[in-house]
């Protein structure tokens, strides 16, 4: 919604659009408490957040006609075009991340407020997508504003160089973007295929220009065309998560494969290999089940990826691989040493690869892991887990 | 956190070339660092070969390669963060290059200011 309302009102009124949802908000509550909720919340809430919104433009208008043209009479701002930088990027949308992605904040920081301002992220989501605390995040946000509105940043006109120059925080937001919607919590499949969808669809007109067409552009299309091809096949009817082994290949979308194959041919052009590369890498390995070598394939993509880029979700995939390169004994000796107590995951792992060696091990695991992770889902199947292994 | 380089070495220039299994052994050896977050630079490798390496001495006496005069040659580095020299060398002893009679000095970083 703030999106939406920054389209009309243009960026820099950002702080306002938030207030006029916060007001919808409000309004809303007080008055669903009294009428009761309407039919569609969403239509209603829209509809007050655009009157809100006119309203507050009246003010302006009045304010800058009536009184700060008498102060500076010379300077007549002209209203801000809303047909956001036509020239270079043709989709607001898509020419709003590249104007928040501005270089004067960190590249984690234009990537935490494009989530937040364009993608419709809470803070919450921000932090797991990234891994940190959200006391952190908010810092980071209220920082990444404030620097942003000193900077008295423009949609319209970004050059060449800085449209370029921005691309790789653009990248970014997308290829979280899409992950929230492929990993998020929300049992709503509804709106994560709709996330999915939206990042897809970015990065596509991403490819259709020519300052934006990279390889890493290409990778990271790639990448996301393959693991929507599964979006059918991971979940069942009534909505739970089937795991990868379980999965009816037959319910995976070949046409968006196919896709993937052909965006990661074309992206494989000079000897970068990007994150997104080797990423689009394993996935395109976990297309293909059967392929006898596949593990170790996908093992040095995981050792590609770890050195190029610290994260312990690639760690635990990695000791994972080992695995079933190697076997459990070794794998647990790599997993250990990564000590990630703390993780629900790494317990998860090593409960499972220490099942068929030491089942007392396996069962403390397993314990910690269900102790640790939020997911009331994940629970139940640790807990099931430990149950058999008691037996 | 410190720093530590570790510098290896080789005595047979032929053992430069690494066969494909021995590339993968090295990788997963190095990517088992970088998993821990440990891995503060992946480092380079450093060319022995002739026209790639050479030694300049006093009186500009300038030699082909470092391995005239000593029996091993630097092949890389890479450089690891741990809490001390103990780690650094427990992670050293992984390293497959022993199996070609190869050698690892390690050697803390310190870290010039400004820079």
């Amino acid at each position: 919604m703030i999106a939406l309302l920054c389209r009309h009102f243009g960026l820099q009124h950002i702080e306002i659009a938030e207030d006029i949802i916060g007001e919808t908000f409000l309004k809303a509550s007080e008055n669903w408490a009294i009428n009761g909720v309407s039919e569609n919340p969403a239509a209603w809430l829209y509809s007050v957040a655009k009157n809100r919104a006119k309203d507050h433009l009246k003010r302006v208008t009045l304010f800058e006609t009536k009184i700060a043209g008498n102060i500076k009479p010379d300077v007549t701002e002209t209203e801000p075009d809303f047909e956001f930088g036509s020239e270079h990027i043709e989709d607001s949308q898509l020419a709003m991340i590249f104007a928040v992605c501005d270089p004067v904040n960190s590249t984690e920081s234009q990537v935490c407020l494009a989530l937040q301002i364009l993608c419709g992220f809470t803070v919450e989501e921000i932090a797991n997508a990234f891994l940190s605390r959200i006391e952190t995040i908010k810092k980071r946000l209220h920082r990444a504003r404030t620097h942003l509105r000193n900077s008295h940043f423009q949609i319209r006109g970004l050059s060449e160089a800085n449209i370029k120059l921005r691309l790789d925080s653009v990248l970014k937001t997308l290829y979280l973007l899409f992950n929230e919607g492929y990993f998020s919590k929300t049992n709503d499949q509804l709106i994560r295929n709709e996330l999915c969808a939206e990042a897809i669809r970015l990065t596509l007109m991403l490819t259709e220009n020519p300052l934006t067409d990279t390889p890493q552009t290409k990778a990271l299309l790639a990448l996301m065309c393959y693991q929507a091809s599964r979006l059918e096949a991971r979940t069942n009817d009534s909505g739970e998560i089937v795991l990868f082994d379980e999965q009816d290949h037959s319910l995976w979308n070949k046409a968006l494969i196919e896709k993937g194959n052909y965006y990661l041919v074309n992206a494989c052009q000079g000897n970068q290999a990007s994150k997104y590369h080797l990423e689009a890498g394993i996935a395109y390995w976990h297309t293909n089940p059967a392929a006898p070598d596949k593990w170790q394939h996908i093992l040095q993509l995981y050792n590609q990826l770890i050195i190029i880029e610290y994260s312990p979700v690639t760690a635990l995939n990695r000791a994972f691989a080992i695995a079933r390169v190697y076997g459990h004994e070794k794998a647990i000796l790599e997993a250990e040493k990564l000590q990630l107590n703390d993780n629900d995951h790494y317990h998860k792992l090593l409960g499972y690869l220490y099942e068929t060696i030491n089942t007392g091990k396996a069962i403390d695991h397993y314990s910690l892991a269900a102790q640790l992770t939020k997911a009331k889902a994940a629970r139940r199947v640790l807990e099931k887990k430990i149950k058999q292994l008691q037996a | 956190m410190k720093e530590f380089m570790l510098i290896f070495r080789l005595k047979d220039i032929e053992d430069f070339k690494p066969t494909p299994e021995q590339v993968q052994e090295r990788l997963n050896w190095l990517a088992g660092i970088a998993a821990q977050n440990k891995l503060a630079d992946q480092g380079n490798s450093l060319l022995p070969f002739p026209g790639s390496a050479k030694t300049v001495r006093p009186d500009s006496v300038v030699t082909d390669g470092p391995y005239t005069e000593i029996k091993e040659f630097i092949v890389g580095y890479i450089v690891v963060r741990t809490d001390t020299i103990d780690e650094a060398v427990a992670m050293a002893k992984e390293n497959p290059i022993f199996k070609l009679g190869g050698n690892i000095e390690i050697r803390e970083v310190l870290k010039h200011k400004g820079s």
